[in-house]
């Protein structure tokens, strides 16, 4: 099989890992080596789905002997099967890196024969990378679970970012759709990678060469929509993992069919590609506006409301909290308004300390007001266009695709006369509450 | 403003330090300029400008004064608020300064103000470009050079040089600026930038027409088909840098990407305006790292180097 076969096969079977990031470490490159690595994270190329392409995401192997239902390369799927030589991807990889195509490697791989062997083959990629061609850049490797704790930290040392999937959201479901895989033996090694980056930070104050283990962290993946847990449930593990595990990132993968079993969805099935969005848009909250999870949804609404964005959600089921005023509001505050982000929130603080805000200054320092205007006063006054228009506030927060779903007019017509035929603001905002 | 009369234009030499040139001499007789333009930049007025003449000393003095009586930060946008594309670049910066000397630190947080915004707008835009061709650059091996093509707005080689240098240290390589007639070569831990008008390359062999191949594939076969989604695609990619990306090129309704790395005057597609960089300009522009800081010795030599194009041999 020539490498154009083995490439097809090995990233066609690894395309379904959401996760293609190059965050979270700075290297310079040597003098007597190759490549570098940027924490804000370089993206290459975007891919005809829209997601970014950073890392040569591929499996080292297809040839997998477990049986996970869900996964296309499980041993019963019949499908053409590659294995990769260490000493040939770790070429593949430079020349594509030479070509600047790429920001690292990305290695995944299934089990060929059993979990250590697969993890020492893992561990020859990344040796011949970092020790031979001595490469600088980004490595996000995947640990196997069952694999020998020092074959892992082995690895550790050779990676960048480490990631264990706990791929689906709940012991049950992992139960039945993965048998070889337990809950444990997920946790065990994402514990052991958490374990090693805390003694690696430590060990760096100490002596400052000490060798750094995943020194970009470590992120986790979970396939929603193939089984029946709620958003909240979703949350809840993810904002759990955050805090005990201290992760990078929990990446959402919609499901996509690809194998038949009675176990899962139908083929036909659309990935859930807005509860997916509505995910990552949760997880942000999370991670950087200072949300809880039990604030964004809670038992009583344990799903996420497809047309208004969870932000917003809580905004309009908060209304005693707003207006807000920009020129006072502290940094937390600000991050609350619907349609001001964290680069917003930072410069009205800035901003503000040189003189108070008026509207057309928002505007000025990059502000959109689109949906903001609805949840702020400057200097103490709401903005015109807030005032007059207060009865389509709700269809200002409204996405175009989401009004489009709920039947609203798009954009706005002006008219001399009311029209009775347009929603009023009460029963759009009960729609939306979900009391209709 | 009485404090200084309004005189005609300027005219400078179109290197950074010819500009400071401008602002000291703007500062000195208390004048401002109607407009400052680079030599050889088309103008239509009826008094014609004042030349300006670059000396390196009146130079230093402003480049010194700007982080010292505004702030660090300030220096930088001033820095990449010249490499930038906007209109009018060099009134936008003499009137920031203008302000940021009266202002002091706190200008870079004025961002109400519309100057302060105009160049924070047009340093950021500089910074994004520089930032997306890092990832969007394709090198194409020839002859064991590695060879580049891009068609930037803003002049973003000496933002990406430090970070390719350093990234491939041991490899000679030469990226061709095309839109401002620029090209930077590398070669044995030493750049310099040269004017370039039309670099004809030599072909590439077959290992390199064979990793272009993989490459196109790999792109392929790593879209989930059940998410197809060009328009975010689109978001995150802009059209505009296609025709240089190995795996886009083909993707766009134009001259396959053999014509257009062969002979790039006549692909047609770059029937833009071409944003000519006077020679001067580079040979003054000092090269910094991107944290800001100056580069150490060897990494120098390229900034005073046009006078001598080896590059055009390669």
């Amino acid at each position: 099989m020539d490498l154009f076969e083995k490439l097809t096969i090995l990233s066609d079977a690894a395309k379904y890992d959401a996760a293609c990031t190059s965050s979270g470490v700075d290297r310079d490159g040597r003098p007597d080596g190759i490549g570098s690595a940027q924490a804000c994270g370089i993206c290459h190329s975007f891919s005809a789905d829209g997601r970014c392409i950073s890392l040569l995401k591929v499996l080292l192997s297809n040839a997998c002997v477990y049986n996970c239902q869900y996964c296309v390369n499980r041993i019963s799927n019949d499908a053409p099967r590659a294995t990769f030589t260490a000493r040939e991807l770790a070429d593949l990889t430079i020349q594509f890196y030479r070509r600047n195509y790429i920001e690292g490697l990305f290695l995944s791989s299934g089990i060929l024969k059993n979990p250590d062997y697969t993890c020492e083959q893992m561990t020859e990629v990344l040796r011949i990378l970092r020790q031979e061609y001595r490469f600088n850049g980004y490595i996000h490797v995947k640990a196997i679970p069952g694999a020998d704790p020092l074959l892992i930290e082995r690895m550790g040392m050779l990676a960048d970012r480490m990631s264990v999937n706990i791929e689906l959201p709940s012991e049950q479901s992992l139960t039945a759709l993965a048998p070889n895989k337990k809950k444990g033996a997920i946790l065990a090694p994402m514990r052991q990678i958490r374990d090693g980056i805390t003694q690696s930070q430590t060990d760096i104050v100490r002596y400052r060469h000490a060798p750094r283990f995943a020194p970009a962290g470590q992120s986790t993946q979970m396939i929603i929509g193939a089984t029946p847990e709620t958003d909240f449930q979703i949350l809840r593990l993810s904002e759990a993992l955050y805090k005990k595990y201290s992760l990078k990132r929990v990446f959402f993968s919609a499901y996509m069919p690809v194998v038949e079993s009675s176990l899962l969805p139908s083929l036909d099935t659309k990935p859930p590609l807005l509860r997916e969005h509505r995910l990552y848009q949760a997880d942000w909250l999370l991670r950087f506006y200072g949300f809880e999870a039990r604030e964004i949804l809670d038992e009583e609404n344990p799903n996420f409301n497809p047309f208004l964005d969870p932000k917003c959600n809580w905004a309009i089921h908060h209304m005693e909290h707003f207006p807000v005023e920009v020129n006072t509001a502290s940094y937390e505050t600000l991050l609350r308004v619907p349609g001001i982000g964290v680069r917003s929130a930072k410069r009205i603080v800035a901003a503000r300390r040189t003189g108070s805000l008026d509207l057309a200054a928002l505007k000025k320092i990059g502000v959109v007001l689109k949906r903001a205007q609805y949840f702020i006063t400057c200097r103490g006054k709401l903005p015109d266009a807030a005032r007059l228009r207060s009865d389509n506030m709700i269809r200002a927060v409204l996405s175009d695709k989401a009004a489009a779903m709920l039947g609203l007019p798009q954009g706005e017509q002006l008219s001399l006369f009311h029209d009775p035929k347009m929603l009023t603001r009460e029963d759009v905002l009960q729609c939306l509450t979900g009391e209709l | 403003m009485p404090d200084r009369r309004t005189v005609s234009g300027y005219e400078y030499d179109g290197s950074f330090e010819g500009l400071l040139c401008c602002v000291f001499e703007s500062f000195a007789r208390k004048e401002q300029p109607l407009d400052i333009r680079a030599e050889g930049e088309a103008q239509f007025t009826l008094c014609p400008p004042r030349r300006i003449e670059t000396s390196g000393e009146r130079a230093r003095r402003v480049a010194l004064s700007i982080p010292r009586k505004i702030c660090p930060e300030a220096a930088g946008w001033v820095r990449d608020g010249f490499l930038s594309c906007a209109p009018h670049k060099e009134l936008l910066i003499l009137e920031f300064l203008r302000k940021g000397y009266r202002a002091g630190p706190q200008i870079v947080r004025m961002l109400q103000d519309e100057t302060v915004a105009e160049l924070f707008r047009a340093a950021q835009f500089v910074g994004n470009e520089a930032h997306l061709l890092k990832g969007f650059l394709r090198f194409v091996e020839r002859d064991g050079m590695l060879t580049a093509v891009i068609d930037p707005k803003n002049f973003v080689l000496p933002l990406i040089a430090p970070h390719f240098a350093g990234r491939l240290p041991g490899e000679t390589f030469l990226i061709y600026d095309r839109s401002h007639g620029m090209a930077l070569l590398h070669h044995r831990g030493k750049m310099q930038v040269f004017p370039a008008d039309d670099i004809a390359f030599t072909p590439e062999n077959e290992a390199e027409r064979e990793y272009q191949r993989l490459w196109r594939q790999f792109y392929k076969t790593i879209a989930i088909e059940g998410r197809y989604n060009p328009k975010c695609r689109m978001t995150h990619c802009p059209k505009r840098y296609w025709q240089n990306m190995t795996e886009l090129c083909g993707e766009i309704s134009a001259p396959s990407d053999q014509n257009l790395l062969k002979n790039p005057a006549d692909s047609g597609i770059m029937e833009e305006k071409k944003r000519r960089i006077p020679a001067g300009k580079v040979a003054a522009y000092d090269l910094h790292t991107e944290s800001g800081r100056p580069r150490d010795s060897g990494a120098h030599a390229w900034s005073r180097a046009p006078e001598h194009q080896d590059g055009r041999r390669l």
